[in-house]
């Protein structure tokens, strides 16, 4: 059922809301963006409806609750070890459709890529429910109707998103419906807003030659990109990570073991024992990234792993557009994809 | 038309050049900041075709200069100004009348944060603060601000250089570890940062308050202060007698302090100035010399209360040649 709010009626749902989840969204940084006085948008919990940024695409996404950039899985002391503590409170996090198609790509790598599933994701996904923030508008480097991750139809509690009176939300969640009933102006039906169609448009190749793999085409990113890993860290599909073990200072004995954010574009990615290190130039580098989002992952798992967010356009520091890219390696590919539509 | 009888002093005061082209004279435009609108540029340009020889000096310090202008023509370049003094918003005794001081030169400013990814604050906004509070002084003061500890304004040569710093903000929790902001500090920096158990560690008496730390981390591990904070150096000039660099005098001062010390500085030179001075124009680094760093000092501090995160140093030396004595 649908329900149109004001703003003081939407600060009564969250309110009630938080005091059964941990809410997670959006927020507006003030002054904490790269550059003085420029804001970021990233995600942080919050108390209040008017602390979440409803109105633009975050910088960085909700990923940073399921794969958090840093976390202590365990302390360990000479002979045992103790996981770290989670609070047990259930959690609700506020993201958008290409966001949401994105929980599918981390839960396909942590929970169904080979016979065991990663506990430490596990516990935090099995604490996770989501509010489907609506898109009255496509953002600058959107290109979420080419990846299909344009809309969302379930999976979601509720769905909310800015209007002429406040919000409009979709409540799923039937036990939800009495609480947005009770400070609802009106019912309203609706479905949550979606775009369904971008400036930006790429069409994936259904097949690449294996001659993408030499193509000059990469040359130029060995140049141009500084390898700082940026696309890598705001983009919601990117699971890689590394691990830490330290042994604090006064006790070498005793220490924690840390997982920490991963990119396959900074040093020491693929760096092995005995100094080698597989992909030496920023070239290579962009190729094995491009191409584990529209090729090797499709290969494994059925679907393309990119969701179309545009965040690593929006972040590149370099101006590089990995749609761009994409689009070079359609036209690269165009003699393989010809064969393909003539069998 | 009697000859031509001038009062320079007068001329020189009212921002107009003593030319060595007899009978000429050109006109200093004041650009507080160096940012001036493009419709007051556009004035520039009448006035040097229709007073001027058509052409346009860009100054030292900043601001723009239109030579070849008459003598005879100087009130009317007065009124034609009115309008440029107005869009820059300079203070003005009478309008109609040009500029009423030229001693306290124009304030310069590196673009800063308006346009530099590395500029720690509004560089032009701040000289435009300062120019409302100095100006008109007919004391030879030299102001300039520059974004960061880059110092693309050279600051260092002027008797105030203010310079943009931010105290880095280091959130543990969003670290990974990539030591991008270590690897850049070390190279395009001082080298304040250390990797100790998988997390950065900042020397903070090393740390110049760049921010290029911030400028490189990928995950806003490192974030800005909400405070700006500036680096305040003392008395750098060039000249014949003993060019040198200023000096470290506040490290982490905040923008009212800095307003109020420079503020401050015209009543120390009122009090110290030598009253034979050339012209009446004397730089405060050489008073200094006289009067030693602790009375200007007790000057300049008056009523200044300092955050407590500053830095002072109460003595300073300073180098250079000096050509006067070998």
């Amino acid at each position: 059922m649908g329900y149109v709010l004001s703003n003081d009626g939407f600060e009564q749902v969250v309110q009630a809301l938080s005091d059964k989840y941990r809410l997670f969204a959006p927020v507006r940084k003030k002054g904490m963006g790269r550059f003085t006085d420029i804001d970021v948008i990233m995600y942080d919990e919050v108390n209040h409806a008017d602390e979440i940024e409803l109105a633009q695409k975050s910088d960085y996404s909700f990923k940073e609750f399921l794969t958090p950039l840093s976390e202590t899985l365990f302390y360990f002391t000479e002979s045992q070890c103790r996981e770290a503590e989670l609070p047990d409170k259930p959690v609700l996090i506020f993201l958008r459709s290409c966001d949401m198609h994105a929980v599918r790509r981390l839960d396909q790598i942590y929970l169904d890529n080979g016979p065991e599933k990663d506990w430490f994701y596990l516990r935090r996904r099995n604490l996770v429910k989501f509010a489907l923030i609506g898109c009255t508008e496509s953002f600058e480097n959107c290109f979420c109707a080419s990846m299909g991750a344009n809309k969302t139809e379930d999976g979601y509690e509720f769905s909310v998103e800015l209007s002429d009176d406040g919000v409009r939300c979709d409540v799923a969640e039937a036990s939800l419906e009495k609480l947005f009933q009770a400070n609802a102006l009106r019912p309203e039906t609706f479905s949550p807003a979606f775009v369904t169609e971008n400036k930006v448009k790429v069409e994936i190749p259904k097949k690449v030659p294996a001659s993408i793999l030499k193509d000059p085409l990469w040359d130029e990113y060995t140049t141009r990109c500084i390898n700082c890993g940026r696309c890598n860290f705001v983009c919601p599909t990117c699971t890689c990570y590394t691990m830490q073990d330290v042994f604090y200072t006064d006790n070498g004995k005793v220490g924690e073991r840390r997982r920490v954010g991963g990119s396959c574009m900074v040093d020491g990615y693929t760096n092995v024992a005995g100094g080698g290190q597989y992909r030496r130039t920023n070239g290579e580098r962009m190729r094995f990234k491009v191409l584990h989002k529209i090729v090797d992952y499709r290969k494994r798992f059925g679907y393309d792993m990119c969701v179309g967010c545009g965040r690593c356009d929006d972040v590149c520091p370099e101006y590089i557009s990995y749609t761009n890219i994409i689009k070079k390696v359609f036209d690269a590919s165009a003699d393989e994809n010809k064969e393909v539509s003539d069998k | 038309m009697g000859n031509l009888d001038i009062n320079i002093g007068k001329l020189k005061k009212n921002a107009f050049r003593y030319s060595k082209v007899r009978g000429e004279t050109a006109s200093r435009i004041r650009i507080p900041g160096g940012v001036i609108d493009a419709a007051s540029l556009g004035k520039v340009v009448e006035i040097a075709e229709k007073y001027g020889n058509g052409v346009i000096d860009i100054t030292n310090r900043q601001g723009i200069e239109i030579p070849g202008i008459k003598l005879t023509d100087m009130d009317a370049v007065n009124k034609e100004i009115q309008g440029i003094i107005e869009a820059l918003e300079i203070n003005q005794k009478e309008p109609g009348m040009g500029y009423p001081s030229s001693g306290t030169r124009n304030i310069q400013a590196c673009p800063g944060a308006r346009l530099c990814p590395f500029g720690c604050y509004d560089t032009t906004a701040f000289a435009q603060k300062m120019e409302k509070l100095v100006f008109p002084n007919d004391r030879h003061v030299k102001i300039a601000f520059t974004g960061c500890s880059n110092d693309c304004a050279k600051v260092r040569m002027a008797d105030f250089g203010i310079i943009g710093m931010t105290e880095p903000q280091y959130d543990p929790n969003r670290c990974v570890g990539c030591e991008q902001c270590i690897n850049f500090c070390r190279r395009r920096s001082v080298g304040a940062l250390s990797l100790v158990n998988g997390k950065v560690v900042r020397d903070t008496a090393k740390c110049i308050g760049c921010g290029v730390c911030v400028a490189y981390c990928p995950t806003r591990a490192w974030t800005r202060s909400k405070e700006h904070y500036f680096r305040l150096v003392l008395l750098g000039r060039t000249g014949k007698r003993n060019p040198r660099l200023a000096e470290d005098f506040i490290k982490w001062c905040d923008e009212e302090s800095i307003l109020k010390i420079v503020k401050n500085s015209y009543a120390y030179i009122e009090e110290y100035i030598d009253p034979n001075a050339v012209e009446h124009k004397e730089h405060i680094g050489y008073i200094v010399d006289r009067t030693g760093f602790e009375e200007f000092f007790k000057y300049i501090m008056e009523g200044v209360e300092l955050p407590e995160k500053a830095e002072v140093s109460k003595r300073l030396y300073w180098g250079g040649n000096h050509y006067d004595h070998y």
